[in-house]
């Protein structure tokens, strides 16, 4: 864990370093596209207001300089299954936003939504020497925390403060200067496969790059198409991407549970592609022009050419309705909205006071998706896409980038994590101690 | 499955990791501060170094430059053409004429007006001067002459002073100036001012007066005519003069044999008789004395 630690801080001080140069760049690996944004911070922020959010919620203090797009390869399922294909996309990707902002990035802030992420609630409880809450305190609560073990081949991902009580008041954001006995708080832990984290640090290192911090996907989008009452009250944004669906719960501006479902878009495409015997690509086309989810007497005249290149003519001329389009799709579209209810149920949303849903992403698109989303889900379902940041081109603001825009927001503005406190002293104590006895044997 | 060799060479999208180095070496910024600014500007610099290098060129340029301006300044409006002096006598404008560092016709631009001024001022004769170069081309010399006021008799010169003591001219004989009053002694000429107003309580026997002499860089003498003379203290002459004068009004003091009158001590004025008139004077009091020869 401290092995983490100290990994973590070591993003922080790169984060803090691109700062200084004013550059960054984002990097999301998505399962259909890797974009890349490259942002500017010039400091143009204006003085923070008594709720510690500005204007325009922390968004205005960057510009977004370049921007690019490629297809994805070597990522399936939100995690790097070919090193040299993913590197090649990344290096893309990059090149083609850095050419178009006219400078050199040389750190990067990733997100991924693979590698199983897990979410654990923490809870620390210590009690306060002179009654007043320090920022000592704060650290010494949050390594009190008791961590689960969360199994030999993961990683820490996230490590959130998302609530701090003292004594019997409970939902304080920051206890800091407060006064009372004992502090408690719930920490909200995030974990991944080792190898994915992994893998990923050794394709940006690979593009002479710094990774200056990661993000679990899901969290990325729900920071950026979640309305700020929606994070306030409760929420939970479903991204709806080519290889994964990620669910992000928010509860007081702070995420507590993210899930992955491996199922996408791209098992659709796929379904269509099995079911009308076509290309993949094909497939895609008939999908993304044609595609839907509920049928209609009109649906069943609609005949789409299905097209082909085999040189049968009986083959090539096939053409399928609208209706048999939508008869392949729904099953699936059906079942990732089954088992993202199913996350949803496990992580206990139905518990919450507010029961906003906001789909995201790519296959949020499909139209009727709302609809049949809120038959599965419930009834506050709506279709989000990414807030608006300084500069973002007009072909950045869709659905699709949700993930991408909120990890701009990140970089800009990241939430506490714990190793942003110092490690409390006691951990020090016997090494300070030796150190105190050399000093003594030095010295006399 | 793609076969993990790669034996063709098939186009990749993806730039390749050289060409990807390459990018980011050029967008480093030192290199692209270099490439836009510091090499155009090294470029054209050295052009400019290498050509003007070589004196002739540089004296070519220079020359076209000075062709030019010139054009420019001696243009017909430009061009100045007369001297105009006013308030000179003439052999000072003659000698203004002589001394005035001016070729005419001369462009307004080299005219040094600072210059024709101190020149000027710097002639003894001038108390002001003021300089305006007019429309027409004509330089306008207004000049105030120094008033002669004073003849100081030096050890071997006769300078003619104004009424604050500033030189004038040197002047060859007394006669030349009858008028003036004659001053003498070193340092009178920072003193003119007293012996002016010395002179102005003297008015009655202004006749008489032949001349004042600055004793000892301190004080003066009043010498009149039949070598009598008032001897003034330092401070105060104008009212030890006037002293001498109810003096003279009341008691005829001059038109006697006295040679000198010493008012230097206030409280106790002193005469004098001249030696040789000495024996007659007393004499005389021997013979009358209900005379009263003094």
């Amino acid at each position: 864990m401290s092995e983490l630690y100290e990994s973590q801080r070591a993003m922080r001080a790169m984060r803090k370093a691109a700062m200084q140069r004013g550059v960054i760049a984002i990097l999301d690996l998505g399962s259909t596209k890797v974009g890349c944004l490259v942002l500017r911070f010039d400091g143009m922020e204006p003085a923070i207001d008594a709720d510690g959010i500005t204007s325009l919620a922390g968004q205005s203090g960057f510009r977004v300089i370049g921007a690019a797009t490629t297809r994805s390869r070597g990522i399936e399922f939100g995690e790097i299954s070919s090193m040299a294909e993913a590197e090649r996309a990344i290096r893309t990707a990059l090149q083609s936003a850095q050419s178009m902002a006219k400078v050199r990035v040389d750190h990067v802030i990733a997100s991924f939504s693979g590698g199983s992420p897990r979410s654990y609630g923490l809870t620390g409880e210590v009690g306060i020497e002179n009654q007043l809450v320090t920022e000592q305190d704060i650290a010494h609560v949050l390594a009190s925390c008791d961590v689960p073990d969360y199994g030999a081949g993961r990683e820490v991902l996230h490590a959130q403060p998302v609530n701090f009580a003292l004594d019997h008041r409970s939902g304080l954001s920051d206890p800091r200067g407060q006064i009372g006995h004992s502090l408690s708080t719930d920490l909200h832990m995030l974990t991944v496969d080792q190898k994915v984290i992994r893998d990923l640090a050794y394709c940006v290192k690979r593009c002479d790059l710094e990774l200056a911090g990661v993000a679990s996907s899901p969290y990325a989008a729900g920071l950026a198409s979640l309305v700020e009452d929606e994070q306030e009250l409760g929420a939970a944004c479903i991204d709806m991407g080519g290889g994964t669906t990620s669910i992000s719960i928010f509860m007081k501006k702070h995420m507590i549970f993210a899930d992955t479902v491996c199922l996408g878009g791209d098992h659709v495409t796929r379904d269509i592609s099995m079911g009308l015997q076509v290309p993949v690509a094909t497939a895609e086309k008939i999908k993304t022009r044609n595609g839907g989810l509920y049928a209609t007497g009109m649906d069943d005249r609609d005949m789409i050419e299905v097209g082909g290149e085999t040189g049968d003519w009986e083959h090539d001329r096939r053409t399928v309705s609208r209706t048999e389009l939508i008869g392949i799709m729904r099953p699936r579209v059906e079942e990732i909205l089954e088992e993202v209810r199913a996350r949803l149920d496990a992580a206990g949303f139905s518990h919450l006071p507010s029961q906003q849903i906001v789909l995201t992403g790519g296959a949020s698109q499909v139209p009727g998706m709302d609809t049949l989303a809120s038959r599965i889900l419930g009834q506050q379902v709506r279709l989000g896409r990414p807030l608006r940041i300084h500069r973002l081109p007009q072909a950045y603001s869709g659905p699709t980038c949700s993930a991408l825009v909120g990890l701009s927001l990140f970089a800009a503005s990241p939430q506490d994590e714990w190793w942003d406190f110092e490690v409390p002293a006691q951990r020090y104590g016997q090494k300070s101690l030796r150190r105190a006895l050399r000093w003594f044997k030095e010295n006399w | 499955m793609l076969p993990l060799m790669s034996r063709s060479q098939r186009s990749d999208p993806a730039p390749s990791r050289w060409a990807y180095r390459m990018t980011r070496f050029m967008l480093s910024p030192f290199l692209r501060r270099t490439v836009y600014f510091g090499i155009p500007t090294a470029v054209v610099v050295g052009a400019v170094a290498l050509y003007a290098s070589d004196v002739e060129r540089r004296e070519h340029i220079a020359g076209i430059y000075q062709d030019a301006y010139r054009s420019i300044i001696e243009r017909p409006e430009f061009m100045v053409k007369v001297v105009a002096i006013h308030g000179a006598s003439p052999a000072l404008d003659l000698e203004i004429r002589d001394v005035l560092p001016v070729d005419l016709p001369m462009s307004q631009f080299d005219l040094d007006l600072q210059e024709i001024h101190s020149v000027l001022t710097e002639l003894d004769p001038i108390a002001k001067a003021r300089i305006q170069i007019t429309q027409s081309g004509t330089i306008q010399i207004d000049v105030e002459e120094r008033q002669p006021a004073f003849l100081w008799r030096n050890r071997d010169t006769l300078e003619v002073l104004d009424d604050s003591g500033a030189f004038v001219r040197f002047a060859v004989n007394r006669m030349d100036y009858p008028n003036l009053p004659l001053i003498a002694g070193e340092g009178a000429d920072t003193q003119v001012p007293q012996a002016k107003s010395i002179l102005a309580a003297a008015r009655p026997i202004a006749d008489r007066v032949r001349g004042l002499v600055y004793v000892g860089e301190r004080r003066w003498n009043v010498l009149l005519e039949n070598d009598q003379s008032i001897l003034l203290p330092e401070r105060n002459p104008v009212q030890a003069i006037e002293r001498v004068l109810v003096l003279d009004q009341t008691q005829d003091l001059l038109a006697r044999k006295v040679s000198v009158v010493d008012m230097r001590l206030s409280q106790r004025p002193t005469i004098r008789i001249a030696p040789d008139q000495i024996d007659q004077v007393i004499d005389t009091s021997l013979t009358s004395t209900e005379n009263d020869p003094l």
